[in-house]
């Protein structure tokens, strides 16, 4: 087995205590949820803190609420397989229950969090390896190195966002509760990525995600996630299509798609609101519509030979995901998964 | 030999009558029983090598290179030696001496001498207190390289002799690992006369064991200079004879022990570097080392299935009947030679039979190449060449209008026969097995009836149950037993055969159970001791059931005649009556007269002497009279049919098996439990390499992707159902009838999917593996979408699929 490197650990009762705790350790701590996404990474020698501090017995991150403007309030430190199956998630974000359903496997989603999910580091097949392999390698722009072997001369890391969760959470118009050394402040999940993948995401040094608030979606809302791997478990996503509808007198009032293990960060596919907006929730109308959606994201989605899968054969199958995940979306037949 | 002459009169099995199971006169076999470790396993107490523990004991690492071709022009490493906690490094210059597996191939070193082969070849190792040590350890070693051209690309190796990967003789080029052409009778004239002569290129990528448990060893000097390893492998005889060769100790100061395994599927058939250093750090240290490989590590040891390129031309009359079958392969090895003079042979060998065909050629050629050493993984050597040719066939029987399943009946080889290539067939069940499918597949209402992306293929195979080759020549047995009783009535086996998890020890026991009527729970085994067990030459080739099974009745009969004898003479009665069975010996003249089984064996002892036998198996003089003729020739052969249902999403190209039917047939299932599980173990690993698995390097020869994550195993889920139909052809020699089960029922998984590709698409997919993306490429290149099914021909949709379903599960 792959030896963990040696790091001393910190069990904070308390939000005040866990911020305290990574404020005093500085660069050299960092907080660890479930550890299925940090745990590999800490034994290929991606991060070598000298301090972690665990999450686990911190009240403030756990649960999940719905609060008096019919919101969803989720604990970052819920764990995926319980969001999964929480009735109040599954009724009101049909979306974000599914995703959740479809990560990694049955083990890592029952010590796997939403809040670690939506932090996941971006992925690669030139950095999610040993040591060993990546100094044969020569190294990479992301880690101890200076170039890409994905973007050939390019000088900007492009691993992609895994996260099944981040496209669902988008299209819901989630907003992060983040508590660091100076204080809480709220963002837009949207605003909350960079197109970067060294780091895709504006998390402050010290700053904790503490929850998750999923505002209360329209009447008539649907939606769906689709997810492409090619195992029916384990595997991240080749490619994930997250979709909101919301139908109104059997028309499409609004709609919303995003995608994910494309490029650094979750995308939204343009257009589609517009696209979509009007029309009937079934028939020929709607069928040319939803064409019209997959030949807008086939178009501006660009994958990339930075996860494993050929990279046009993944874009190929952008409108396919598309299509399907609009169909079950508004069928209420979700997720978009091949077992 | 017939099985009588083997073992003597009063053999308990019946007669041989084909489909009539004789199980009834059995106490034990044929009972789907559990297996004898099956409660250690479940529950953790089995003790597998990394679970062992002595005081004082060190833990060793390897440095590997990080290049795919260089020459090693210094080590230094001092600055490691220098640090805390670290009791010894070693590099090349301490184990000098090469080795392999195939004596006339060594071309390993435990450590790298002067040069390195591909990425993860073993330079240095180190011994110290713990693994963090160890390794921490391993960053301080510094190793000066020249890298050196490295070969990617098989047949580039070919071609090019310069620099050569293993420098051989002037004149020679040392890329090349192996050629092995061989003619019998008249290819060429036989495509002249032919109505149909078909050829085709046909791929098949590269894929690996992956065993559950790491390679793991564990190595102990006693005060007295015996050198004890325990070692997860699944030759031990091999280990012990190379631990010898290459630490130069006399063979008899060395014990090697093989715990629990934790699966091997040919991946631990080598002698491997961590045994010897393991060794060499506990001699240097005088303190007991264990080393633990990494799941990269494993994959950088490899030894699994190789690439091949194959070319086949086969010539067929109006009628089906195949004339002739002439090949060309093109083998890549990787950097080193391990069974590869076998495979090479294999290749070619093993392709006679289930059909018989006047002329066959083959033309195979091992090259080197600097990634991962490819050797023996589950159907060594024949699972590639029977996809290439069982999907040849399907488009013979296409181009005739034939019944696939019918072209391969026409062209059956019969049983007590002789193959084109000189070896002798005995037994064979082959029609069985293709009726069974044909049968549960409910293959005549389905077959090319299926609506649009759905359909049926078909293809059958052959293997072997053992051979008579010993990797080094020798006329002693192949498989050795012993017997020892207790006053309790327990009797204990000693045999060298190695379990693996395919239940070798469990059929020892059932054996000798029913043989000397004991209960199974009163069996104790001991394998896989140097010290203790008799010689086995190891878990490869399908031989443990055949040959320590055959050795064990060897010995249970001499035992018993011993027993029966002194009860004769107790009971005045004449032997023939005598009968042990299910805890008592019965006289059958007189049932009344009957004792329990103990007390039988407190008789025999008084009379006889202290109780113990031995017993052996060496294979009859087999195979063709030409150089190599003996390679693939074996006392059994096994024969399976396999039938494969998918789906095919053609705007994905993704390929659902929903069913695959196999009917294998394994002479006699002692334990139908164990064979069906082998038969889904073969059926899942097989289908696995079609859809998934591809052990491959990246464009700098590193691993593309050393882990369980990215090297892509089906779970669960992705499995379709699988039904094991077992045939039973009783065959004259093996123990109560028995041939091999555990690797034969692999290989005709991938050509019946690709098969069955054609029937759901029309498309013919002719190189692997059959991932999403090729499969789209072949679909679209051959004009199919997703409007391809509206298009499909009504015909295609007669027989709803629920419908004709219903009789095949
Ligand atoms: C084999 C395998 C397969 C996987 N497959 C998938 C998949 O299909 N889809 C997928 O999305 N993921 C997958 N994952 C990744 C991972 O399991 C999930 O993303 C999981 O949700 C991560 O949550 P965690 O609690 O374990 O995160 P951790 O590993 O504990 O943390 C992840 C990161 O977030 C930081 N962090 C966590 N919580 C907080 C917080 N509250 N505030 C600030 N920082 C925080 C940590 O420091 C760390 O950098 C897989 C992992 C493995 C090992
Ligand atoms: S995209 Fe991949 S290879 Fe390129 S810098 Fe990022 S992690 Fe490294």
């Amino acid at each position: 087995m792959l030896r963990m490197p040696q790091f001393s650990l910190e069990r904070p009762r308390s939000l005040a205590q866990a911020i305290a705790l990574l404020s005093e350790h500085g660069p050299a701590a960092l907080p660890i949820a479930g550890g299925t996404d940090l745990v590999p990474n800490l034994k290929h020698e991606l991060h070598s803190p000298s301090v972690l501090v665990a999450l686990e017995h911190v009240p403030e991150l756990h649960g999940v609420r719905v609060l008096a403007d019919g919101a969803l309030s989720i604990g970052a430190m819920t764990r995926l397989a319980d969001l999964a199956l929480h009735p109040e998630v599954v009724a009101r974000a049909p979306a974000l229950a599914q995703a959740a359903s479809l990560v990694a496997g049955p083990q890592l989603r029952t010590m796997g969090t939403l809040g670690g999910n939506v932090l996941l580091d971006t992925r690669c097949q030139w950095i999610n390896q040993s040591y060993f392999w990546r100094q044969a390698l020569g190294f990479c722009l992301k880690k101890d190195g200076t170039v890409c072997h994905v973007v050939e001369g390019g000088k900007k890391c492009v691993a992609a966002a895994s996260n099944d969760t981040a496209p669902a959470l988008m299209t819901l118009g989630a907003t992060l509760e983040l508590e660091g050394p100076d204080g809480v402040r709220e963002i837009a999940l949207d605003e909350f990525w960079v197109a970067d993948g060294i780091n895709n995401k504006k998390l402050g040094q010290g700053e904790l995600l503490v929850r998750i608030r999923v505002p209360q979606q329209r009447a008539g809302h649907r939606g769906a996630y689709g997810k492409l791997r090619e195992r029916g478990s384990i595997d991240f996503p080749m490619l994930g299509v997250a979709v909101r509808v919301d139908i109104a007198d059997e028309r499409i009032r609004d709609a919303d798609l995003c995608v994910v293990a494309l490029a650094a960060r979750p995308l939204r596919v343009k257009r589609v609101g517009e696209t979509l907006a009007g029309k009937p929730a079934q028939g020929p109308e709607l069928e040319t519509a939803i064409e019209a959606v997959a030949e807008l994201a086939h178009k501006q989605c660009h994958p990339l030979p930075n996860i494993p899968g050929d990279a046009d054969w993944r874009k190929e199958m952008v409108p396919v995901y598309v299509r399907r995940t609009l169909l079950a979306a508004l069928t209420g037949s979700g997720p978009v998964h091949h077992v | 030999m017939s099985a009588r002459d083997l073992h003597g009169p009063g053999a308990p099995w019946g007669e041989r009558e084909p489909g009539h199971r004789s199980n009834d006169a059995f106490s034990v076999i044929g009972r789907p029983l559990r297996k004898v470790d099956g409660l250690a396993k479940a529950t953790g107490a089995a003790l597998y090598a990394d679970d062992l523990v002595l005081p004082g004991m060190l833990h060793a690492k390897t440095l590997r290179s990080p290049h795919a071709h260089a020459r090693v022009l210094r080590v230094d490493a001092s600055a490691a030696l220098a640090l805390r906690g670290v009791h010894a490094v070693i590099t090349g210059a301490d184990l000098p001496i090469k080795y392999g597996v195939i004596p006339w191939t060594p071309d390993e070193n435990a450590l790298a001498v002067d040069r390195v082969r591909f990425i993860g070849d073993p330079v240095a190792a180190v011994a110290a207190i713990d693994e963090d040590t160890a390794n921490a350890a391993l960053k301080l070693i510094r190793v000066e390289y020249e890298p050196l051209h490295a070969y990617m690309d098989p047949r580039e190796s070919l071609v090019r002799t310069e620099p050569a990967i293993h420098p051989g003789k002037p004149g020679e080029n040392g890329n090349i690992s192996k050629h092995v052409r061989l003619d019998f009778g008249d290819v060429d004239a036989a495509a002249a006369a032919a109505d149909l002569v078909l050829e085709g290129d046909y791929t098949f990528h590269g894929t690996t064991h992956a065993p559950i448990e790491p390679h793991c060893a564990l190595a102990s000097w006693s005060a007295d200079g015996l050198l004890t390893l325990w070692s997860a492998t699944q030759i031990t005889h091999y280990v012990h004879r190379a631990l010898a060769r290459v630490l130069e100790l006399d063979p008899a100061r060395i014990r090697v022990v093989q715990p629990c395994l934790g699966g091997a599927f040919g991946g631990k058939s080598d002698p491997f570097s961590l045994e010897f250093c393991v060794a060499k750090l506990a001699q240097k240290t005088g303190r007991p080392v264990k080393m633990l490989w990494t799941r990269e590590e494993v994959f950088y040891a490899h030894r699994g299935r190789h690439p091949m390129q194959l070319h086949y031309r086969t010539s067929a009359s109006r009628d089906g009947r195949i004339s002739g079958v002439d090949a060309k392969i093109l083998i890549d090895g990787g950097s080193y030679s391990s069974f590869g003079l076998v495979t090479t042979y294999y290749a070619g060998q093993l392709l006679t039979g289930p059909y018989d065909f006047p002329s066959y050629r083959f033309d195979s050629t091992r090259v080197f190449t600097n990634k991962p050493p490819c050797g023996p993984k589950r159907g060594h050597g024949s699972v590639q060449p029977r996809f290439a040719f069982e999907v040849q066939l399907d488009e013979i029987a296409e181009q005739l209008a034939l019944d696939p399943i019918e072209i391969r009946r026409r062209n059956f080889q019969g049983e007590q026969t002789r193959t084109v290539n000189g070896q002798r067939i005995t037994s064979n069940g082959f029609l069985q097995c293709l009726e069974l499918v044909e049968r549960a597949s409910g293959w005549k209402d389905r077959r090319g009836k299926l609506p649009f992306g759905r359909g049926l293929g078909v293809a059958g195979s052959m293997y072997i149950s053992g051979t008579n080759y010993p990797v080094y020549p020798n006329d002693m047995p192949q498989a050795g037993v012993q017997l020892k009783v207790d006053r309790s009535g327990a009797i204990t086996v000693f045999t060298g055969g190695n379990d693996i998890g395919q239940g070798s020890n469990s059929v020892v026991a059932y054996l000798v159970a029913e043989e000397l009527g004991v209960p199974v729970e009163h069996v104790r085994v001991v394998a896989a001791d140097t010290d203790l067990c008799p010689v086995d030459l190891g878990a490869y080739s399908s031989r443990v059931t055949f040959m320590v099974g055959n050795a064990t009745i060897d010995a249970c009969r001499k035992l018993r005649a011993q027993i029966v004898g002194a009860l004769a003479e107790h009971w005045q009665c004449e032997a023939g009556r005598v009968r042990l069975i299910e805890g008592r010996a019965i006289d059958t003249g007189d049932p009344a007269r009957s004792l329990p089984i103990a007390q039988a064996f407190h008789i025999a002892e008084a009379r006889c002497d202290t109780l113990g036998s031995t017993g052996s198996y060496n294979t009859p003089k087999l195979g063709g009279d030409y150089r190599g003729g003996t390679i693939g020739a074996s006392p059994a052969y096994s024969f399976t049919a396999h039938v494969v249902e998918v789906e095919v999403d053609v705007e994905t190209g993704r390929l659902t098996v929903p069913h695959v039917w196999i009917a294998h047939d394994c002479g006699r299932a002692l334990n139908p439990m164990l064979v069906a599980g082998q038969m889904e173990g073969s059926a899942y690993m097989g289908l696995a390499e079609a859809l998934m698995e591809d052990h491959d390097v990246n464009r700098y020869g590193l691993h593309a992707g050393p882990s369980l994550l990215d090297y892509r195993m089906p779970t669960a889920v992705d499995m379709p159902e699988l039904h094991a139909l077992i045939v039973e052809s009783l065959d004259p020699e093996g123990p109560y009838g028995a041939k091999e089960a555990g690797e034969g029922p692999l290989h005709p998984v991938l050509p019946a999917l690709s098969n069955a590709i054609h029937d759901a698409v029309g498309v013919r997919l002719r190189h692997l593996p059959f991932t999403m993306p090729r499969v789209l490429r072949e679909l679209r290149a051959a004009g199919i979408d997703r409007r391809a099914r509206e298009r499909a021909k009504p015909a295609r949709l007669a027989t709803p699929p629920h419908a004709a379903r219903g009789g095949a599960r």
